[in-house]
């Protein structure tokens, strides 16, 4: 599990197994293997959701672990995609339903999502930093309005229902186990890339203007580019998600993007931890766990009290989520020495003197 | 490392398949509703209306115990399905009970074709095509929609109150078009007109501007807002000095507005409205259910008509296993056979069923009347015996008056 | 603020303000011709819509302020400054429905939130300082529970916090909305409490122009503003500032608490509402600004009121479109600076 802490890093040594990590290796073994011990309702309502949940987190993460921008509008990045799957794939609402096959519809709409993202991250990169965070969830409450009412396209308040996954090569996508697999390979293939991207010379340039824009500006970086490319990416796995959201539903309407789930989203990213692609998922799982089970241990009454407080507790105690309190705990246990990115904490200001790293 | 086999045992054995204990004595029940966000106290009052029904049965139901499993949504159809699927595919539930709002019945409606071994039996939802268009075969609807609620309050604004010109305000989502739906296709079938319908969106505070644009020739207005947003309307109307009296939807009327703090407003007194319950009705079994109700904890004065559709539903779900002797190992077919042919007498009537699965009631006319210690409360009026889903019109005729939308109906 | 460029362009400008008002005078005081009304529903509608545009702005202004004199000195976007509108109504109705005097709720809206602000700053921003991303997740967590635990004490009824009788009813502008048969004059009757709120707005905002700009206390704000490093090195005690401002703006969204219940009413839900209000309103206006802040709101509420009654199916959005646009053609916001 070292991988996890040195990820950021590039790592071009070592053997093959060695570049993968035993770790990563252990965890893609049980993930394949799940669906043979675990119930429907486990490997579909919590595995495949929670899978599709750690997307759109990750892809709030390159923004935020990457590139300083927190943005509150990966779940309307989202929200358009699944629009796009409803309205010119199959619904049974009645209204639209073009029926365009999946193997256009999809990439359309992952496209036309990521063509978003770039947008909302031309607007906001009009201002920097704190700002973005502000504007961000402004442009997703002023989209949920903008589905909520209007009839033309979004079919309003009511939205879209039927919307079913394809069945090709013989197989229902929608049934628990492929569909499963659908989310999980969606999700390894977010991930490496994610990881591979972290690594190249376009992610550590975007590390780098994260922590300090104004020194890679002055180096003849084209610092408004770099993030709105980021912004791009991330509609990408963000699309992806929203797909797969709305197969995961059957259905879209405007209060599947609302602000709670907007929050949501940057709820799971903080509380798995934002330093490495891997932690998005494990805030999904916890915060997934709790939702469907809160019922039965405190009551569904006070569900929200239990996630804020878990989420106040995780901002107090280890900015970076669980997966800083596995380092933690790892740390005591003597080892190469760690360097401590810090993604949370690089926020606008003071940050360039913070910590020096040598990547 | 010990530690951590530990754990992986207790990770494995929560993956496995829904727990099968006691399956034999008990019959366990889903009861979908909003226990959370803004719409809790509904889901509340839904749950007493739906314990109020276990208690007649005094906890069994044809020899088994009936254990009850809640679910939890906020009011959204994503969060409704979630929670249904936990209650089917974690618990293990055969019959469901739920859910509460609109959107949430047609996403249930829609869940219900993939599960078809599982009965589904309506909360307080009253979406028209929840079971009009397009409905699932296994989601039965006890309670009455929202179109069928407006029953008889058209033709009596018409003809009693002389009402010939009304404007109307209604929430912009399917459950207030429903209502006006069904006022006007009555309304309008006596001869009456709307000249202007303002649809406002939903969480509207602040009214006083829809308010001085209504037409100021208009004889009445029919307003169909809920909960919060039916307050500060009725508020800022006053406020703002407005003459024209009043048309109430179902919900615009009820306890939860007539009950709400601060300043009770003398401008809702006499304002005319229809839905499945009557405040005031003086039948015994009315007063009995009351009666029944109020032994749940916290409950209001008197029963909102989500606790009585909850209460029907339910109740229609016991006796359905009652005949069947709680029987649903053929993956429930006999119990919906059993549901399909039910007829029994709720405290609001006697209850049937239509070839699609909806109910035929009686629907309440109520008017608005202070009592002495100064709180609201709703009169019966008139009793519009055993409404249909199509409100008396062929349903071939009705279906040809299309979808509820903005502009459907229109009679200017 | 406005340092006039050219002479010409003054002039330009003068007559543009004096058309401006000649056209403004005549909508207000001349019986509309029929084509005006038409185009415009009644003169009565028009009037009300923008009179209660004017008035919410006031109580727009009134959150929107609070939060953008935290957010201009200390950096901080306080996500939990809805919840602090509403806890602030709450207790308005709590207080007024118990001792029966508005005007104590009103004091009491105040002062809990302030000291509220003050906890908030002493137990919580002030261990975090300097790190802005996570004092904005605290306060987005704070929110989260505050909402929760406000829904578990005051359920989801909804509330209003009654009103005396002296600021009740309606008055009558010298506004000509119409003429009847028989020339007998229709003025326009307007809620004379929606009046006091926009009066109250603006004394409160006259007020924090001269606290920020005629006080000791209001020179170490705007010197904190300019530049918290020096501020905190020229020997003054910042965390005093820091408490102070934070009294101040939650104090502030507590009275906008109370008058919003008043004149409104309160409910769960209204919380996020305020918030995003305030954000679009300093957005718009330009953060950190009080000026701005009055600005934006002027604009969001009249926004807000006139889209209702014009194009209600997207009266809402409409607020979003001029918070995109400012935001393309001057991104710091109307009285932003960079």
């Amino acid at each position: 599990m070292s991988e996890l802490l040195t990820a950021a890093r590039p790592r071009l040594d070592g053997t093959f197994l060695e570049r993968i990590g035993l770790g990563n290796i252990a965890l893609v073994i049980f993930l394949v293997i799940y669906p043979a011990v675990a119930s429907e309702f486990f490997i579909v309502q919590i595995g495949a959701y929670s899978l599709i949940w750690g997307m759109l987190a990750l892809s709030l993460m390159i923004l935020a672990g990457y590139g300083g921008m927190v943005s509150m509008a990966q779940i309307s990045i989202a929200g358009v995609a699944g629009y796009t799957v409803a309205i010119f794939g199959m619904n049974h609402t009645g209204v639209h339903g073009f029926g365009w096959p999946f193997w256009i519809l999809v990439p359309f709409a992952v496209l036309l999502a990521a063509l978003v993202a770039g947008l909302i991250g031309l607007i906001s990169n009009r201002t920097e930093g704190i700002y973005t965070i502000m504007i961000t969830l402004a442009v997703a409450t002023g989209f949920f309005y903008f589905t909520q009412q209007n009839y033309a396209l979004f079919n309003g308040h009511s939205g879209f229902a039927g919307i079913e996954a394809p069945k090709f090569w013989g197989i229902n996508w929608r049934a628990p186990v492929p569909f499963y697999y659908l989310c999980l390979g969606c999700a390894v293939l977010s991930y490496a890339a994610v990881l591979y991207a972290s690594r190249s010379a376009y992610g550590l340039t975007l590390q780098a203007v994260r922590d300090n824009a104004r020194r890679m500006r002055a180096l003849g970086y084209d610092v408004t580019r770099h993030k709105v490319v980021a912004y791009f990416y991330s509609g990408l796995i963000a699309g992806l998600g929203g797909v797969l959201l709305v197969w995961f539903n059957g259905r879209i309407s405007p209060g599947t993007i609302d602000v709670s789930a907007a929050i949501n989203v940057l709820v799971i990213a903080v509380i798995g931890g934002m330093r490495h692609p891997i932690g998005p998922f494990l805030g999904a799982v916890v915060v997934v766990l709790i939702q469907t089970f809160a019922i039965d241990v405190v009551g569904a009454e006070r569900y929200n009290t239990l996630i804020g407080l878990v989420f106040l507790l995780i901002v107090f105690a280890s900015p970076d989520g669980i997966l800083g309190l596995w380092e933690k705990a790892k740390l005591r246990a003597p080892r190469e020495q760690v360097f401590q990115l810090d993604p949370l904490r690089a926020g606008v200001m003071s940050i360039t003197n913070r910590r020096k790293r040598n990547i | 490392m010990r530690s951590k086999i530990n754990y992986a045992l207790a990770l494995a054995g929560m993956l496995m398949a829904p727990a099968m204990a006691s399956a034999q004595d008990t019959m366990k029940i889903g009861v979908l509703a909003t226990f959370e966000g803004a719409f809790t106290v509904l889901g509340e009052d839904g749950m007493r209306g739906a314990m109020t029904a276990v208690d007649e049965f005094h906890g069994m139901v044809g020899g088994k115990k009936i254990e009850i499993i809640k679910g939890s949504s906020d009011a959204s159809p994503d969060s409704a399905v979630r929670a249904a699927r936990k209650l089917v595919e974690q618990d293990g539930v055969k019959v469901l009970v739920g859910p509460l709002s609109g959107d949430e019945g047609l996403a249930i409606k829609d869940y219900a074709k993939t599960k078809p071994d599982v009965t589904f039996l309506n909360g307080s939802s009253a979406a028209q095509d929840t079971t009009l268009r397009d409905p699932a075969p296994n989601f039965f609807r006890f309670s009455t929609d929202g179109a069928q609620w407006m029953a008889g309050l058209g033709n009596y604004v018409y003809k009693e109150k002389g009402y010939k010109r009304v404007a109307t305000v209604a929430e912009d989502y399917s459950f207030p078009y429903t209502q006006v739906f069904g006022f006007m296709a009555e309304f309008c079938k006596a001869g009456g007109h709307v000249p202007a319908k303002a649809w406002v969106p939903i969480g509207t505070k602040d009214y006083s501007s829809v308010i001085a644009a209504i037409p100021e020739d208009v004889d009445a207005i029919y307003v169909a807002l809920g909960g919060a947003d039916a307050v500060n309307f009725l508020t800022q109307y006053e406020q703002a000095g407005g003459k024209a009296p009043l048309i109430g939807g179902s919900i615009t009327v009820d306890q939860t507005v007539l009950t709400s703090k601060g300043k009770i407003h003398d401008v809702l007194i006499g304002t005319p409205s229809a839905g499945p319950t009557a405040d005031s009705n003086p039948s015994p079994e009315w007063k009995a259910f009351v009666a029944a109700y109020k032994k749940q904890p916290g409950a209001f004065p008197v029963p909102s008509l989500f606790a009585h559709a909850y209460y029907v539903n339910m109740k229609a779900a016991l006796l359905g296993l009652q005949q069947v002797g709680d029987d649903v190992s053929d993956g429930g077919a006999k119990l919906r056979a059993a549901l399909s042919k039910l007829v029994f007498e709720t405290p609001t009537g006697k209850v049937s069923l239509d070839e699609n699965r909806n109910a035929i009631a009686d629907i309440f006319l109520t008017e608005v009347v202070k009592l002495p210690d100064g709180t609201l409360f709703n009169k019966l009026i008139k009793v519009t015996p055993q409404v249909n889903q199509t409100l008396g019109i062929p349903r071939d005729e009705f279906l040809k008056l299309g979808k509820v939308g903005r502009e459907n109906p229109s009679c200017p | 603020m406005l340092a006039g460029g050219g002479f010409s362009r003054r002039h330009v400008w003068i007559l543009a303000a004096l058309v401006g008002a000649a056209v403004v005078a005549w909508l207000i005081f001349a019986i509309w011709p029929a084509w005006l009304s038409a185009a415009l529903i009644s003169k009565r509608a028009f009037f009300s819509a923008v009179l209660n545009g004017l008035t919410l702005s006031g109580l727009y202004f009134l959150v929107a302020s609070g939060f953008t004199l935290v957010f201009g000195l200390m950096r901080n976007v306080n996500l939990a400054h809805g919840s602090l509108y509403l806890l602030g109504a709450y207790i308005g109705y709590e207080v007024t429905s118990r001792t029966g005097y508005w005007l104590f709720g009103v004091a009491a809206g105040f002062a809990v939130l302030a000291v509220i602000g003050v906890a908030m700053q002493v137990f919580v921003f002030r261990h975090l300082e300097g790190d802005d991303l996570r004092q904005t997740l605290v306060t987005l967590g704070i929110s989260i529970v505050a909402a929760d635990l406000m829904l578990a004490v005051w359920t989801g009824t909804t509330y209003q916090i009654p009103i005396p009788s002296w600021l009740d009813g309606a008055v009558t502008l010298p506004i000509v909305t119409a003429v009847r048969a028989n020339g007998e004059l229709i003025f326009l009757r307007y809620t004379f409490f929606r009046l006091v709120v926009l009066a109250t707005a603006i004394v409160i905002g006259i007020g924090l122009w001269f606290m920020l700009n005629r006080t000791r206390v209001g020179m170490m704000i705007r010197a904190g503003v300019d530049d918290r490093a020096m501020l905190s090195a020229s020997g003054i005690n910042v965390h005093a500032v820091f408490a102070i401002v934070f009294a101040v703006g939650a104090g502030l969204a507590g009275i906008a608490g109370v008058i919003g219940g008043s004149v409104l009413s309160v409910a769960p839900g209204e919380d996020v509402r305020y918030l995003l209000a305030s954000l679009v309103v300093v957005i718009v206006g330009g953060m950190g600004s009080i000026t701005g802040a009055a600005i934006g709101a002027l604009l969001i509420g009249l926004a807000e009121q006139i889209g209702l009654v014009y194009f209600p199916t997207y009266g809402v959005v409409l607020t979003f479109v001029i918070m995109v646009a400012v935001l393309a053609l001057r991104p710091q916001g109307i009285m932003g600076r960079l």
